[in-house]
């Protein structure tokens, strides 16, 4: 069973509830998806065992086979190609690696090359496998660090498996929550965070998924969060209370429920709902 | 020798286009013939790589020299690797600064930005 945790903006609290989810459950793995600022692993502290390189194909040219038909150039719908009257140029950061430029080419001038992007990282913590995704420094898209990911969780086949959303709603997050059996929206008590979670919320209901929300941060007053899940009839699984015990020991790296009787209830409670509304 | 300019209208007497990748159109003028092409820029509202495309299409007109107020990276690699000059447009109108192109009263464009292609979008 996959489980997405999401949010639309950061620092709401789903690695807070996700680590938490995943250290309850008896068969699990946590898989940080925000690759370009995992912090998952701080608070396992996984044994690491595996690294695994993640690359994407870049054409590479033959210049001297090139015979400026500009058929690449032409076919490339993210204009990563130009062809000057002397050389052709490719143009890396917008390269979606589709492959297309090599196959439309009439003299095989064009071929691919590996290009390093990231790499995972698959560690163990007790009964948890901890899977990182990392995006080196000034890449443009993570996607394929999240399918490098994907994969890697498929063979390790455990029952539950608790996927760490990016912040947001774009492509990223997309690609994150596609193999999601249910998804869990965190979301603060403020106007801009009820914003996010509509942003999130309306992705979510467009993939189809069964959702719920998490409300954090939660304290008695008006929480525009809240008001949105009635107006909109939106499952509440559940409330984390504010409280500075609990950011003390988040801020340490600590994980709730391995600390607190009380936390370890909290979240095996959470779980045991929503592995039933999944089943 | 042809001059290539971003312009708005297909017209000399408007001011040069204030963008050169999303410009919609690009007159390219023949200094021996007088005569004025131009081009219609089909990237003007590509989701990327807009600049690369419009490069393309002033190295495919023959120009040697392209009258810009900017350009990105991108477009500025394929500019200089086809040996096109760039020179930066002044608030006066294509035509005029064609004119002040071949009195030798523009300067070099040297100040090229990282461009606007989102690097954090997908």
């Amino acid at each position: 069973m996959k489980i997405a945790v999401l949010s639309g903006k950061g620092g709401t609290g789903k690695t807070l509830v996700s680590v938490n989810l995943a250290y309850s459950a008896e068969n699990s793995s946590y898989i940080d998806c925000d690759v370009e600022e995992p912090n998952g692993f701080l608070y396992f502290k996984p044994k690491k065992n595996k690294t695994k390189k993640i690359n994407v194909k870049m054409p590479f040219v033959d210049q001297e086979k090139c015979i400026g038909c500009r058929k690449c150039v032409n076919f490339c719908n993210f204009n990563a190609l130009a062809y000057t009257g002397k050389r052709l140029l490719v143009f890396e950061d917008i390269c979606h690696s589709c492959g297309g430029c090599t196959l439309v080419c009439p003299v095989g001038a064009i071929s691919e090359k590996d290009k390093d992007i990231g790499k995972i990282e698959i560690g163990e913590s007790g009964n948890v496998s901890v899977f990182t995704g990392i995006l080196n420094i000034g890449e443009a898209s993570g996607i394929p660090v999240i399918k490098g990911l994907m994969r890697e969780v498929e063979k390790e086949n455990k029952d539950i498996n608790i996927i760490d959303c990016p912040p947001g709603s774009a492509c990223i997050v997309m690609e994150s929550i596609n193999d999601a059996d249910y998804c869990i929206l965190v979301a603060e008590p403020s106007i801009f965070g009820a914003h996010n979670l509509e942003m999130v919320y309306e992705l979510v209901t467009l993939f189809k998924k069964p959702l719920g929300v998490i409300l954090n941060k939660y304290s008695e007053g008006i929480n525009p969060s809240e008001i949105f899940c009635n107006e909109n009839n939106i499952n509440i699984l559940g409330k984390i209370y504010y409280s500075e015990e609990i950011g003390n020991l988040n801020s340490e790296g600590n994980i709730l429920a391995a600390e607190k009787e009380e936390y370890k209830k909290l979240f095996s409670s959470l779980l045991e709902k929503i592995v039933k509304e999944v089943e | 020798m042809k001059i290539a300019l971003p312009i708005d209208e297909k017209d000399l007497n408007n001011e040069v286009s204030v963008s050169f990748g999303r410009a919609p159109y690009y007159a390219v003028y023949d200094t021996e013939t007088k005569d004025v092409e131009y081009i219609e820029n089909t990237a003007a509202n590509a989701k990327g790589g807009a600049g690369i495309k419009a490069a393309q299409f002033v190295v495919d007109s023959g120009a040697k020299v392209l009258i810009t107020p900017r350009c990105g990276e991108n477009a500025a690699d394929v500019v200089s690797s086809a040996d096109i000059r760039m020179y930066k447009s002044e608030k006066v109108s294509a035509k005029e600064n064609i004119e002040k192109f071949l009195e030798d009263r523009l300067s070099l464009l040297n100040d090229i930005h990282e461009g606007f292609h989102g690097k954090a979008s997908n």
